[in-house]
């Protein structure tokens, strides 16, 4: 086949991508009273720090620039400098919505370049805390999403229960976001005592709590009218732009990696991928609202298993690359050494180079990882899923109104933070 | 699997799992479009770019490294076992794609490059390589022959140099609005 040259056909048939491709939508010269509004970067509305210029004709969105970049922190050049160990600090702070997320994907990576096998209680405890994340993310979509289109108390609603999540990684990790808790091999400590009655009581509590989401905005009128049929996105286009998560599954891609390319356990855990064929801003709050079920069960599954795990290895025994225990420092020289090792010059990763994508919250969260052999990453790069959300903006804009423009922005679900990196 | 119908195929790499297919700059755009439409790969999920300056010649704590192992009579400071395998070229630009359907697979495409030559834009074939073309460009200087919009996308556009190139001074950003102007 040849090559499709730019700004010809479009790439297939039924394609609503603009040509050509749309970092900005273009302007059409010939339309007069065209108003040009900056929304952001301290706009509300934003989900971050976001700017856009925003091409008004009336109410109509007729032309669209992404400005992105105010939250770049430059954390792949930072963590070059770092030796892998303290790598790990960093990458929760990337997607801060979903922070367990990043943190697990590099680990995962670190873990496959060394070859390290990782006892099962750290394996379903990163599932249990992964999927507590999931809804933890969803949540802040939801409260900020309905926020943003005039449901203010969904906002009170889902900050009640994102509360409850962060009192339990507070209870496991002493931190309420950002936890560092997931190590190269295992886990940082032990899982605290009180821990599984805690997520038992959250699990009983959560599905009834979605349904009251859904009480107020399944069948709400002014929602509905403000989302269905809102922001297209077919499913060719929506491959065709990167997309992946619950943006894709909600234009009727049954396309989840916890079920395609089980990584940790999910391959041994029951839970259902909900999938959507519109493509709309409804469908993807469905869908969200639909993952929040699904992962509360998967939460149930995993502490179930994980306490038959009592009294079982959180972290491998590896001295070359995980921190000894700390009492055995008190007795031990050769532990002595490991520790000031590792903490001063790091563990050495061999040469290679690693791609590992896990399903997040947004989509595939992916790591690459590049390593010369020595204590810190030749190169790390974080595929980021909000990255490819926010470039489908323009594609879900045909026929947008302004109003409209909030609700697609939201319902993308984007984080600034993970845009940016 | 084989991909021996690649167009413009240097090398095949296989390890730790992941496949990676070399593929001269010059037909990137061909080896691209025979990728999407015989071997299905629909999704392209990253672009990244590599900076492999300096590869191999960090000095060396404990003992100087070799490329056969450690010489234990050269005490030096890093702790290498053994030096890494030299990089043919200073920029490596790797393409992470993915087949998404029910036997998905992924592939990683790579393209090897030196400072200032280009490489032609992916675009036409994945929309969604507009920013991460934008990002290579603006974090390592790499630049996409017939990229609609060549321009910075995370740093400001009157930003000098690339960060994530090796020679890219670290903290030597100048102060603004310090006082002293």
């Amino acid at each position: 086949m040849a090559v499709v040259e730019r700004g010809q056909a479009p790439i297939y048939f039924g394609s609503r991508i603009p040509q050509p491709v749309p970092t900005i939508l273009k302007t059409d010269p010939a339309l007069d009273d065209v108003l040009t509004v900056n929304f952001g970067p301290n706009h509300p509305s934003t989900h971050g720090v976001l700017r856009l210029i925003v091409d008004l004709h009336g109410e109509h969105v007729v032309g669209l620039a992404a400005v992105i970049g105010y939250l770049h922190t430059g954390f792949e050049k930072t963590m070059e400098q770092k030796t892998w160990w303290k790598g790990v600090t960093y990458p929760a702070r990337v997607d801060y919505v979903s922070f367990q997320y990043n943190e697990l994907v590099y680990v995962l990576a670190v873990e496959k370049l060394l070859q390290l096998q990782v006892p099962r209680k750290a394996t379903w405890m990163r599932m249990a805390l992964g999927e507590l994340t999931r809804i933890h993310s969803h949540l802040v979509y939801l409260g900020t999403a309905a926020l943003e289109i005039g449901a203010i108390s969904m906002f009170w609603y889902c900050f009640r229960e994102r509360e409850l999540i962060l009192d339990l990684f507070e209870m496991v990790t002493g931190v309420r976001m950002h936890t560092r808790y997931f190590q190269v091999g295992g886990l940082a400590e032990d899982i605290p005592r009180g821990f599984y009655d805690q997520a038992h009581a959250f699990c009983e509590r959560m599905p009834k709590a979605v349904d009251e989401y859904e009480a107020i905005l399944s069948s709400n009128r002014i929602w509905l009218e403000r989302t269905k049929g809102v922001g297209l996105l077919s499913a060719d286009d929506a491959i065709a732009l990167g997309q992946t998560g619950p943006n894709l599954r909600a234009s009727g891609v049954d396309w989840d990696l916890r079920k395609r390319e089980p990584y940790l356990a999910y391959d041994q855990v029951d839970f259902e991928v909900p999938v959507y064929p519109g493509g709309d801003v409804y469908d993807r709050y469905k869908v969200r609202v639909d993952e929040m079920r699904e992962s509360t069960r998967i939460v149930s599954q995993c502490v179930e298993r994980l306490e038959e795990m009592q009294g079982e290895p959180w972290i491998a025994d590896d001295r070359k690359v995980v921190l000894p225990p700390r009492e055995e420092l008190h007795t031990s020289m050769e532990s002595l050494i490991h520790h000031f090792k590792i903490v001063t010059e790091g563990y050495r990763v061999p040469e290679g180079e690693v791609y590992v994508g896990i399903e997040s919250p947004r989509g595939e969260s992916g790591c690459y990882l590049v390593s010369d052999g020595g204590p810190k990453p030749w190169r790390v790069k974080f595929r980021a899923p909000s990255f490819a959300a926010l470039h489908a903006t323009a594609a879900c804009m045909t026929d947008a109104a302004v109003a409209d423009l909030i609700a697609i922005v939201g319902s993308l679900d984007a984080v600034m933070g993970d845009v940016d990196r | 699997m084989s991909y021996e119908g690649v167009p413009g195929l240097v090398e095949t790499r296989e390890a730790l799992g992941e496949t990676t297919l070399v593929v001269d700059p010059a037909r990137l755009v061909e080896a691209c479009v025979h990728l999407r439409d015989e071997e299905r790969f629909n999704l392209l999920l990253d672009i990244t770019a590599t900076d492999y300056l300096g590869w191999g010649d960090v000095p060396v704590s404990g003992y100087l490294a070799t490329p056969e192992g450690r010489d234990l009579n050269y005490p030096a400071a890093q702790g290498y076992a053994r030096t890494p395998k030299p990089k043919p070229s200073r920029f490596t630009l790797s393409y992470h794609l993915l087949r998404v359907a029910d036997d998905s697979v992924r592939v990683r495409v790579e393209v090897r490059l030196d400072d200032g030559e280009t490489v032609q834009t992916v675009i036409s074939v994945w929309p969604t390589a507009d920013w991460h073309e934008r990002e290579a460009w603006d974090m390592m200087g790499i630049a996409f022959d017939g990229h609609p919009n060549p321009t910075r996308i995370l740093m400001d556009d009157d930003w000098e140099g690339h960060p994530l190139r090796k020679d890219y001074p670290i903290g030597g950003e100048p102060v603004r609005f310090s006082g002293e102007e």
